[in-house]
């Protein structure tokens, strides 16, 4: 940083984290090798410096572990939910007492600054199992006048933006409920992953109950199609949504997807400005914008506009992007080279598009993938960039004039994930709730997230919730 | 001389009117010992996409009344069917047999009566306050999807409709539905007793024909946000959720027994964040 307020280095330690040279795929309550021996490298993306070697399982491998899963499942679902709970509860305070060691492991692995992977990545999956733990003896109650019933194996896909804390939305309320669960992480971040089936061994979990097997998306694929599957929990892409709605179509798998999203994040002109600036940054910069729930379109209302505007572009000024491990560090390394490109297409196609291009000053590592905060402002609604999920830390701004259009833009889009409203107006508040297509709306803060507050998308972000009461739902049968 | 009697023509039920199909197409219908009854409207790819237009057009109004008012509109469906009760039973009769045709209507009739009850009481007993670890108002509560398609099941005609029909109201949204293929009569007298009970035009819209013709139509439209499966036959299943992937519609299947889960199938959670502070 150029400025002579600069920060002096903070790093974190990683004397904590322990990582092998190579993993095994988790199957049956054991490490394993892969049957067809295959191997590939996982990196820190913000040194590009080889980490581990990482087993990609093929067809054989995911018949294993959807066997081990599926003759683990009748005694685990038999066991008193009062039991179960007990593992679970056990789980969430391991991850706790490692909750140093999986943010590092996480941040290193992942890219993220280790403030929000010790903040809010690893506190919150502890959270989620605690949470779902509580639930496992009372489900009961949690669907009056109907006996829930557990649906078997679930086949668990999840994204590299939050990895331990996907794992956790997943496979604490599988276990919960009394599913056992095959959990394929993302190709990219599987370290975490795999620490927390050394977790799952350090409790003692019955083996079988949890298999988490690597690889890439034929991996995915593969298990989503096997049959004896009953159940598929799917995070990420839209694109890949609807192809798993295609390869279950006739069965009766269950499926809850949570897919991408082109949040709005709107400000009135009666909003605190300097609390919408710190929610405006939170919500498109917050983990490098690799949020499925960002709030990538501002909407802004036209007469404070400017004021916005200039104040955002201070904030930007401020943000310190470098070293994940640095304590200091607001942004971190962009996940893969692949997203990166990504990005930069995009980002390309805007300027192409004529929408105007504001990029904060900062120099970037020499090593790794790194994208500086931007922000597009003159965009169309037609434009790509106010369409398309970016996926990084790029913001389109829009403006408005009045609440109705306010809605109508925000409800301009194939997704229906999230939303934002900034204005010191509660029924005004309460009135874009009513009429903001989106699972999750955020009024006067964003991107908060809770184990007892359900997540889930409207139209193409995808069905089914995730977290509270709500989530449980995906994971039963009612009879 | 005895009075020559007046015939119905069974038409399609799109936006609150009765019109005939735009391919001007119509089959045969028997009775159930085979017997002609009536030409019934073979809907086309066109109607179904009118009826989409109109549900859409009619869905935000719809979805805006309050729960109070929506279950009286739904009772209302139950006064007029019951006011209809023995023209409904013969028709039943006709196209399902006598026993148990009384059963059937009735049974309809008390469908829309228990769901006209859950209008106002869904989002209270489904939703809720959720206890965030932080200082939050955090409330999740169900809304409409919007525009639902339905399949209703061949058999039985009217029940088998109306215990697809109701839940999908209740819950506010726009239906367009396809009545059962072989038997799809008594839907349009129901169409009828819809058009006389204060159910705003095309919030209800049927379209009755083939169902190899209609049901893709409607399982690959892409305003319609969900689609209710429980009338498609088991070897179209996987034609039409490969559709409905396109823009991942819902899948809704009939549940084992009515809840207020049966309404919620037909509807989104959405949770509302607020801080709390001085």
């Amino acid at each position: 940083m150029a400025s002579s307020w600069g920060y002096s280095p903070a790093p974190e330690s990683t004397d904590t984290v322990d990582i092998r040279d190579d993993y095994g795929l988790f199957i049956g309550g054991r490490f394993v090798e892969p049957s067809g021996g295959e191997y590939v490298k996982t990196i820190n993306p913000a040194t590009e410096e080889v980490l581990a070697a990482i087993p990609v399982a093929d067809d054989d491998d995911v018949d294993r572990a959807v066997d081990a899963a599926g003759a683990a499942f009748k005694k685990w679902a038999r066991l008193p939910g009062a039991e179960r709970a007990k593992y679970i509860f056990r789980i969430a305070r391991v991850i706790q007492e490692r909750s140093r060691a999986l943010a590092v492991l996480e941040t290193m692995n992942g890219g993220k600054p280790i403030k929000e992977s010790r903040d809010l990545d690893v506190p919150l999956a502890a959270a989620h199992f605690f949470y779902h733990a509580g639930w496992a003896d009372k489900l009961e109650f949690a669907f009056p006048g109907r006996k829930a019933e557990p649906l078997g194996v679930a086949a668990q896909i999840i994204p590299w933006n939050f990895p331990l804390l996907m794992l956790a939305w997943k496979i604490a309320p599988a276990l919960a409920t009394g599913n056992t669960v095959v959990l394929k992480p993302a190709e990219t971040t599987p370290l975490t992953a795999l620490a927390f089936a050394a977790i799952c061994q350090e409790v003692g979990l019955p083996p079988g109950v949890v298999n988490i097997i690597t690889g890439a998306g034929a991996t995915g694929a593969a298990l989503v199609r096997h049959p004896d599957v009953h159940k598929i929990a799917f995070t990420g892409s839209t694109e890949v949504g609807k192809d798993i709605q295609r390869a279950v179509a006739g069965t009766s798998k269950k499926v809850t997807l949570e897919l991408g999203g082109k949040a709005a994040n709107i400000v009135f002109e009666d909003a605190p400005l300097d609390q919408a600036v710190e929610g405006i940054v939170n919500g498109i910069f917050f983990n490098q914008g690799h949020v499925c729930c960002a709030g990538s379109r501002l909407l802004v209302q036209e007469s404070i506009a400017e004021r916005l505007l200039d104040k955002l572009k201070r904030r930007l000024a401020t943000l310190k992007m470098g070293d994940p491990l640095d304590k200091n560090t607001d942004l971190g390394a962009i996940n893969s080279r692949e997203q990166l490109s990504k990005i930069k297409t995009l980002v390309g196609v805007g300027v192409d598009e004529g929408a105007e291009l504001y990029q904060a000053e900062c120099d970037l590592p020499d090593r790794g993938f790194w994208f500086p905060p931007t922000i597009f402002t003159g965009v169309s609604q037609s434009h790509r960039i106010a369409r398309e999920e970016i996926f990084g830390p790029v913001l389109s701004v829009l403006t408005f004039r009045t609440v109705e259009e306010a809605v109508q833009k925000a409800n301009n889009t194939t997704f229906g994930l999230s939303a934002g409203v900034w204005t010191e107006k509660g029924s005004r508040i309460l009135w874009m709730a009513d009429h903001l297509k989106a699972g999750v709306v955020w009024a006067n803060t964003f991107n908060r997230f809770d184990p007892a507050s359900p997540f889930g998308g409207y139209k193409e972000s995808g069905y089914g919730r995730e977290g509270g009461r709500h989530g449980l739902e995906g994971y039963v049968n009612l009879t | 001389m005895s009075r020559i009697d007046v015939r119905k023509t069974y038409k399609l039920f799109i936006g609150g009117t009765f019109p005939r199909s735009e391919s001007g197409r119509t089959y045969e219908v028997c009775d159930v010992d085979g017997h002609p009854l009536a030409n019934a409207v073979r809907g086309s790819r066109k109607d179904v996409r009118d009826a989409v237009t109109a549900a859409r057009k009619a869905s935000a109004a719809w979805a805006a009344v309050t729960g109070y008012n929506r279950g009286q509109i739904l009772y209302r469906v139950a006064e007029i069917m019951e006011s209809r009760r023995s023209e409904l039973i013969a028709e039943v009769t006709r196209a399902d047999g006598k026993k148990g045709a009384e059963d059937q209507v009735d049974r309809a009739v008390d469908t829309w009566i228990w769901y006209a009850g859950w209008t106002d009481k869904t989002a209270q007993v489904m939703g809720g306050i959720n206890p965030v670890a932080g200082p939050y108002f955090n409330i999740t509560s169900p809304e409409p999807i919007g525009v639902v398609g339905i399949v209703a099941p061949q058999a039985p005609s009217l029940l088998g409709l109306v215990e697809r029909l109701a839940p999908a109201l209740c819950a506010g949204n726009a239906v367009v539905a396809i009545p059962s293929e072989v038997r799809p009569l008594v839907a349009i007298s129901l169409a009828e007793c819809l058009a006389t009970s204060d159910v705003p035009h095309g919030v209800v819209n049927l379209i009755t024909g083939l169902a190899g013709e209609l049901v893709p139509a409607l399982a690959s439209h892409l305003d319609v946000d969900a689609i209710d499966v429980a009338g498609v036959a088991p070897d179209a299943l996987t034609e039409v959720e490969v559709a409905a992937a396109e823009n991942l519609k819902r899948i809704v299947r009939p549940e084992p027994r009515r809840s207020p889960h049966g309404v919620t199938a037909f509807m989104e959670m959405k949770t509302v964040w607020h801080p709390k502070g001085t």
